[in-house]
This record gives structure tokens, C-alpha cells and sequence, in this order.
């Protein structure tokens, strides 16, 4: 999933300021999850716009141009009717939305990271989308994304009973835990095997995969 | 027995224990206390590291300090390079730049978070780690290529060193790692070992003994402590390293004298006689290489110090 965090209220209200008919679009999915953009978010934004708020909605998947288009149709008026979208979802979701509508559109909330849900409202980063997936050297445990340095050759020396020392040792050492996933599994053969420099040219953005 | 570019490598592998410094270029462009300090070590120590922006704190480049100090003083130095703040490109230009400088020994490092610095807002690099830059290093020196086989019309010839920690807690992740960037990168891995400080003499030789199987030569580092201050700091802010407790209460009775210098030359009467001790258990009983000793700003320490233990 997709974690958002909401932008800063002052911030939002302003990059609003220009506009007095505002549409304030949400996402059904992701955002939902995460409290940033789903109907209860998109009402309370409504509610402090008051009268600049043309109308709310939550589009079912930003991020899918299909769905926005289908979506659309529901709220064509009120979108014609508006200056400007916020738009409360991932930064490809607002694209999408901006794309698809051909309104300026403007994010109300900050994209963070593709993680794991925890419980409700407590998401944590496992992976960081590097296009190399190196999980099965490591237990499955994601150095790049785990290690605050992205080290893929074992640990540095800035870790202290497991604990690493970015963040006031309250996170783990990823490459601790690689280390006993490794030992639990037998397979501290990977541990020592070294990954040489990467190649970053595969990450080159912006990225497209044409299956058909 | 790998080959020596460096005096520091050439004494390694004669056997010699070997003392080494370190100096900390600071956010200046006046050098000249550096150099004066690698001065005060000529004779007691064959290099001095270089610092590569130490804590994450943006200073002078080691580079340029490393040049200077060695035009300068006459002093060998160990040019520290992080992963940090470069990408590869950089990283090559500055290999090449250190061996037309005349620079003979690299210690690659990951380096401190940029989170932890002086400039927290910073993009930490990491395009390649600190494996990646002894692997990089060598593959210059071994096969006068760059990473990706490009020849290099006059090569560098430098040692290139790694970082262990014998602090680490578990010691076994560590360990490995160590192993990964020397037995696992074959020809191409580190040529010595240098340590972060330790204070406790059962660290250092569990950790010498555990690495003893790399068969790479290794330097164990140590701190002397300017102040009581300084050594609560250690004590309380870096987990996994302490000071032992007779020496706490060793600085914390320094601390009461009222005269400034009777002071100072207490702190250092207490670190020369601790010190003296442990380098002399760590010559004496050891395979280690040498001691690394980090007096940073604090060289009166070091010429009594390498002396003592030398006359042992």
C-alpha cells in the first residue's frame, strides 16, 4: 500500500488561497487506509473550506485512469463548476486526476512510502522499490529500505544491541535481523557473499512497463 | 602478504607494530594547526588518518587535508573516504585525484548518517557502500581498471583499509561482514583492518581472536580522554563502547583539582598510565597490527604514550 500523511493544514489553505470554488477529491484505497483520503477526510476538508468547497468526492482509485474516468461521470458538473481539484491521495493519484480532468490540481497530502499495515494508523516501509529485488540474499529482509544507509554488505558500525544508531536506537539493525533470519534458516553462506555496486540506470525515472 | 604501496603497509608486513594518528580537518581553510599537529606525531606515528567529514559535520575535504598535511609535515597520512557524500563518479575522480596526489593509503567508510550532522536536511548518497568502495579501490590498483573495466592510463597505487568495530553488540554480524569484505572479495579485498576506539582490553582481544581466521592485518583504535566530560560522553552516548569503571573514577577525581594545568596534566598522566597498559597487553599477547590512536586534537598524548609502550 501506498502510505500518504496529510499536508499541513495552513500549508494547504495556502496554496489555496487563490481560489474561491474548490472540488475536494479522495481515494478509496490507499488513502482511505491511511486516513488521509477517504470520505471522512474529504468532508472534514469540505467543512473547513465552507462556501469555496464546490463539492467532495472519493474517486474508487485515483491511480487508475479507467476508474477516475468512470468516476467523473458522477461529479462532471461539480469538476466544471470548480477552479481548482485538491486532491487528497498518492502524488500519482493527483497526476492521474489532473490528467484525466484537465484542472489544476493540487495535493493535500505528502507521499511517503510503500509499506506494510501494522494496525490502524500505524504503517511501517519494508520495501523501497529499487527494481532489484535482493530478498533472497537476505532473509527477506530489505536492506535498502531497512538500513537507514541502504547498506547491502552487512552492517556499519553504528549499531548497539541490535539497534541502529539513526534514530536514537529505537529501530532494529536491518542487517541484525538478516543476520538471525539467516542463522535461523542455516544459511549464513549468504552473509559473507558479496553484492557488488549496483546498477542504478535501472531506476532511471520516470519508469513505463508495456506488457502489451 | 598483500603488496605495499604505503610505509604504513610496508611496516605491516615486515611485522613492525604499528602506530597511527589521526587529524580532523574543521570547517576552515586554515590548515595549519593540522599540519602542525602531524608534525608533533613525526617520528611516533608512521600515518596519520585523515577524517572525511567526521559525524557528518560538512568540513575541508581529507583529500586536499591529506595533501597538504603530506607536503607539509612529511607525514604519511590515511585518507578517510565515506560513501555518504559521493556517487561512483565522484568517488573515481577522487581515487585518481588521491594517486596523483601522492596519497598511499585509503580507508573506505560508510560514514556517519547525514541525519546525525550539521546539516541534517542533507541527501545521504550511498550509491555504492563501503564494500563497494575497497572493491572499487582495488580494482583500480589490481587490475588499473574502474568499475566497469575502463582502463586507467597510470593507475593509483594506494593500501586500502576498512573499518571494524569491536564494540559491536551482537559481535557476530560484524564479524561477518568483516569477512565478506576481505576473504569474500578475494584479490580485491581490504588490505588492513583499522578498528573504532576501544577501551576495554577484553573487547579488543576477543575481537582480534574472532577476526584472527581473515588473516588481514588489524590496527585496534583508541581514544584518549581529554576530560571527565568526555569520558561520561562515551560512556552514555554511544552504546556498546564504555569505559571501565576505575577509569571513570580515575577522571571523575581529575575533575575535582582546582589548577587548570595540575589538571590537565593529571588527564594526561591518567591516560598515558592506561593506555600504556593496554597497547602494551595488546603488543604483547596479540597478533594485532598496531594501535590506531585517535587523539584528535590532543597529540601531546601520543609521543609518551608510543614511547612507554615501545620500551616495554
Amino acid at each position: 500500500m501506498i502510505i500518504t500523511t496529510k499536508k499541513n493544514i495552513e500549508d494547504v489553505l495556502e496554496m489555496l488561497k487563490p481560489y474561491n470554488k474548490i472540488f475536494v477529491g479522495g481515494c478509496g484505497t490507499c488513502s482511505t487506509s491511511c486516513m488521509t483520503g477517504g470520505e471522512e477526510q474529504v468532508n472534514e476538508m469540505v467543512e473547513i473550506l465552507g462556501d469555496r468547497a464546490v463539492a467532495g468526492h472519493v474517486f474508487e482509485e485515483p491511480c487508475d485512469i479507467r476508474l477516475v474516468k468512470r468516476d467523473l461521470k458522477e461529479v462532471k458538473d461539480k469538476i466544471e463548476e470548480a477552479e481548482v481539484i485538491l486532491e487528497l491521495c498518492c502524488g500519482a493519484g493527483a497526476q492521474v486526476v489532473s490528467e484525466v480532468t484537465e484542472k489544476f490540481v493540487l495535493p493535500g497530502c505528502d507521499t511517503i512510502f510503500l509499506g506494510e499495515t501494522i494496525r490502524i494508523g500505524r504503517f511501517q516501509e519494508l520495501c523501497k522499490m529499487c527494481g532489484q529485488c535482493v530478498l533472497h540474499e537476505t532473509g527477506t529482509i530489505c536492506p535498502l529500505t531497512r538500513c537507514a544507509k541502504g547498506l547491502i554488505n552487512g552492517p556499519c558500525g553504528g549499531y548497539a544491541e541490535g539497534k541502529c544508531e539513526v534514530g536514537n536506537y529505537e529501530n532494529d539493525c536491518a542487517w541484525c535481523l538478516i543476520y538471525e533470519q539467516l542463522k535461523k534458516f542455516d544459511r549464513l553462506d549468504l552473509f559473507v557473499k558479496p553484492t557488488l555496486p549496483r546498477d542504478w540506470s535501472i531506476k532511471s525515472s520516470p519508469q513505463k512497463i508495456m506488457l502489451r | 602478504m598483500r603488496e605495499a604501496y604505503s610505509e604504513l603497509m610496508k611496516k605491516i608486513n615486515a611485522g613492525e607494530f604499528v602506530f597511527t594518528g589521526e587529524l580532523e580537518p574543521e570547517k576552515t581553510t586554515d590548515l595549519h594547526e593540522v599540519i602542525e599537529q602531524a608534525r608533533a606525531l613525526k617520528g611516533y606515528v608512521t600515518a596519520c588518518n585523515v577524517t572525511d567529514n567526521p559525524k557528518s559535520c560538512a568540513y575541508t575535504s581529507p583529500l586536499a587535508a591529506s595533501y597538504m598535511v603530506q607536503r607539509d609535515s612529511g607525514m604519511e597520512t590515511v585518507y578517510q573516504c565515506t560513501v555518504r557524500d559521493r556517487n561512483r563518479l565522484a568517488l573515481v575522480s577522487d581515487l585518481l585525484a588521491a594517486g596523483s596526489l601522492g596519497l598511499k593509503n585509503v580507508l573506505a567508510l560508510s560514514g556517519d548518517h547525514t541525519t546525525l550532522g550539521d546539516n541534517p536536511g542533507a541527501l545521504p548518497v550511498y550509491d555504492v557502500d563501503s564494500l563497494g568502495l575497497v572493491y572499487m579501490a582495488r580494482k583500480m590498483v589490481v587490475d588499473g581498471t574502474d568499475l566497469v573495466g575502463l582502463e586507467i592510463e597510470h593507475p593509483p597505487k594506494f593500501n586500502i583499509a576498512m573499518a571494524g568495530n569491536p564494540n559491536a553488540e551482537p559481535l557476530e554480524p560484524e564479524v561477518l561482514k568483516c569477512e565478506r569484505k576481505t576473504l569474500g572479495l578475494g584479490d580485491y579485498g581490504a588490505d588492513f583492518i583499522q578498528t573504532q576506539v576501544v577501551f576495554e582490553i577484553e573487547k579488543a582481544k576477543t575481537w582480534l581472536k574472532e577476526i584472527e581466521y581473515l588473516n588481514t592485518p588489524c590496527i585496534i583504535g583508541i581514544f584518549p580522554i581529554k576530560s571527565y566530560g568526555m569520558a561520561k560522553f562515551f560512556n552514555t552516548a554511544i552504546p556498546g563502547v564504555s569505559v571501565p569503571d576505575f577509569l571513570m573514577d580515575m577522571f571523575k577525581d581529575a575533575k575535582k583539582i582546582e589548577d587548570k594545568q595540575k589538571k590537565k596534566d593529571k588527564y594526561l598522566e591518567i591516560n598515558i598510565e592506561y593506555f600504556t597498559d593496554f597497547c602494551r597487553e595488546i603488543y604483547k599477547t596479540t597478533k594485532a597490527a598496531g594501535i590506531h590512536i585517535m587523539a584528535v586534537n590532543y597529540v601531546q598524548c601520543t609521543p609518551p604514550l608510543v614511547e612507554a609502550v615501545l620500551k616495554a
